[in-house]
């Protein structure tokens, strides 16, 4: 065995081997860290379903929840409305609501919901998360004479139909979100679960 | 006193470090206005961190009291208001003075060979501070707090695929929430201020390794006394630029506290008025911006209407920045001798920053997107312009030594 030469092979693939085991190591230990940061689970059971009683919401109006810590909307509209709903389909990005990750199965249709006339849509906006703001007026003077009504982003100027349908050439990729949601009686709403009755 | 240091020094480099840093710092005898902002910078980092810590005592990071925290320092803490008023107002001279001392890198080509890794350095000082500014603003927990995080944070869910898993993370929660708030201060308090810190050693030692640019963008160590090996035509940084420095603290702390005893929430553009409302998660504010910093690059996330495309603008803008060093292929580095091509180029640069960052506080109508899209295609002209050009760029002979 000599002892005056240095085995330069050996001591490089030592040098290598201690680094990627330290570095894979490291990696281990970042995992609990970097976990940490995921909802907990008190976060997670805290999206209980909420009641939402439309007795007293008029035609015309809408009213909000709040579920999950988001605002839910219910709107209920006209039969105008509704039916002005398909006028706007040329102007849409996803008129027939093809994007399944925006509404359960059941609001996969025309209007949106499970009744025409009652719209529930999560509030926040596809683009960067702000609340848009309900307009049903039609034609104001700052979204022009084509608007229907529907929901106006004041953040980055997003459009929405009243059926929660973004227009084109606006920031907002997708349509607004439907949530589950199914009617425990006529004039009840249970958001936040789907039903068996839908 | 003697004896005592000489103590030290066979123990610490204490001797050793004042000169190689202060006393035997030898910087161009040539520095003009703009190179007080360096300094100035590193006082309001100084300023940061004392208030802080004394926001901190008082200060509660938790979901239900913490808007009720501030508003009690504001009232009843004795002296509070004035230590909150020192730290918002220090955010606020924190970026005027960042710009500035950025301004001067690229008038006189600071960032230019040798001391790309300053400028480095120096930008990721940039990106740290903006991070610091953003968590620091949630945690008043106001209405522009929440709203303006939940914009911020949305931002990644621009990413194609892991983006919602992204924001899910950042957030801890399906929305900004306790948990959020919670983290946003650990990494206000604790984990952003030692990255800046750590930057700012970085890029003061990259700077007394290669040594200070000037005006006149002539290397000194170029033309050294040829027994003292001592720049021609550098001086001592202590006494001659701490003495200069005072000078511009005097007057930096003089317009500091015209602010701070005056104008503490700068007409609602370095405290928005919404932001006296209790977060809200239900209601956006009508009008929301972002705080004044920020405005230049919000107004190019807001002229693209496209989510993707407007995230990825917004984040060129700023990471077009980094490589300045690499775009500028001009020797020549001081505007004094470079072409006109190259002022006009800046001056359409610096005019479009503040351009696009009056627009982002406007609300939007179609003029205003217009213009903010048109500016935006400026900003990002002059790294083209710059590029294509500086190559064989017409320069005036640059002289051997600094001027005076």
């Amino acid at each position: 065995m000599s002892t005056d030469t240095v085995d330069k092979d050996k001591r490089r693939f030592l040098v290598a081997s201690t680094s990627v085991v330290g570095a894979v190591g490291a990696g281990f230990v970042a995992v609990p860290f970097v976990a940490s940061w995921m909802p907990s689970e008190r976060a997670k059971n805290a999206g209980a379903p909420v009641e939402a009683d439309i007795s007293r919401l008029e035609e015309g109006r809408m009213m909000t929840v709040e579920w999950q810590s988001k605002p839910v909307w219910i709107v209920r509209r006209s039969e105008k409305t509704v039916a002005d709903l398909e006028s706007n389909n040329a102007n849409l990005r996803d008129p027939a609501s093809d994007n399944v990750d925006q509404q359960p199965e059941y609001a996969k249709n025309q209007h949106r919901s499970i009744k025409p006339e009652i719209l529930v849509l999560v509030g926040i906006c596809t683009h960067l998360g702000c609340s848009p703001t309900f307009r049903p007026d039609i034609a104001p003077a700052d979204l022009g004479e084509n608007w229907l009504g529907g929901f106006f982003c004041p953040c980055h100027s997003s459009r929405f139909d009243m059926a929660g349908r973004v227009f084109q050439g606006v920031p907002a990729p997708t349509n607004l979100s439907v949530p589950p949601h199914y009617y425990v009686s006529d004039n009840v709403i249970l958001v936040g679960k789907d039903g068996g009755n839908a | 006193m003697g004896k005592l240091i000489g103590w030290i020094d066979d123990r610490f480099p204490l001797s050793k470090m004042w000169n190689e840093h202060l006393a035997e710092y030898y910087a161009p005898k040539n520095f003009n206005f703009w190179y007080f902002f360096g300094s100035l910078a590193l006082l309001v980092l100084v300023i940061q961190i004392v208030s802080g810590i004394f926001l901190t005592m008082h200060y509660k990071p938790d979901g239900a009291s913490a808007f009720a925290s501030v508003e009690y320092i504001m009232r009843d803490v004795p002296y509070g208001w004035l230590i909150r008023y020192i730290h918002s107002t220090g955010a606020t001279a924190f970026f005027i003075v960042v710009y500035l001392h950025m301004f001067r890198g690229l008038m006189y080509g600071s960032y230019k060979q040798p001391r790309e890794l300053i400028w480095l350095f120096g930008m990721f000082i940039y990106l740290a501070l903006m991070a610091e500014a953003f968590m620091g603003y949630l945690l008043p927990w106001g209405q522009m707090s929440y709203w303006g995080a939940q914009v911020i944070i949305s931002l990644f869910s621009a990413i194609p695929v892991i983006g919602d898993d992204l924001t899910l993370w950042i957030r801890g929660d399906f929305v900004i929430s306790d948990a959020t708030l919670n983290r946003f201060f650990a990494l206000h308090v604790i984990a952003l201020p030692f990255v800046i810190v750590f930057l700012v050693i970085a890029h003061i030692l990259a700077l007394h390794e290669v040594g200070s640019n000037n005006p006149d963008g002539v290397e000194i160590k170029k033309n050294k006394d040829p027994v003292t090996h001592i720049p021609l035509d550098g001086i001592p940084f202590h006494p001659y630029y701490s003495v200069k420095d005072i000078v511009g603290v005097v007057a930096f702390l003089f317009f500091f506290s015209v602010v701070l005893f005056y104008f503490p929430e700068g007409g609602g553009y370095f405290l928005e008025h919404a932001n006296f409302i209790a977060s809200d998660p239900l209601k956006t504010p009508e009008h929301i911006a972002p705080v004044w910093y920020f405005t230049p690059f919000y107004a190019i996330l807001r002229a693209v209407p496209d989510k993707l495309m407007g995230v990825g603008a917004m984040g060129a803008a700023i990471v077009l920045l980094f490589f300045l060093p690499w775009i500028d292929r001009c020797k020549v580095k001081s505007i004094r001798y470079r072409s006109g091509i190259y002022k006009a180029n800046l001056v359409t640069f610096v005019v479009s920053f503040v351009v696009l960052g009056w627009l982002a506080m406007q609300p939007v109508n179609a003029t205003i997107t217009l213009m903010s899209q048109v500016f935006s295609f400026l900003y990002f002209a002059f790294f083209v312009v710059l590029y294509v050009t500086s190559k064989n760029e017409q320069t005036k002979p640059v002289p051997d030594r600094v001027t005076s």
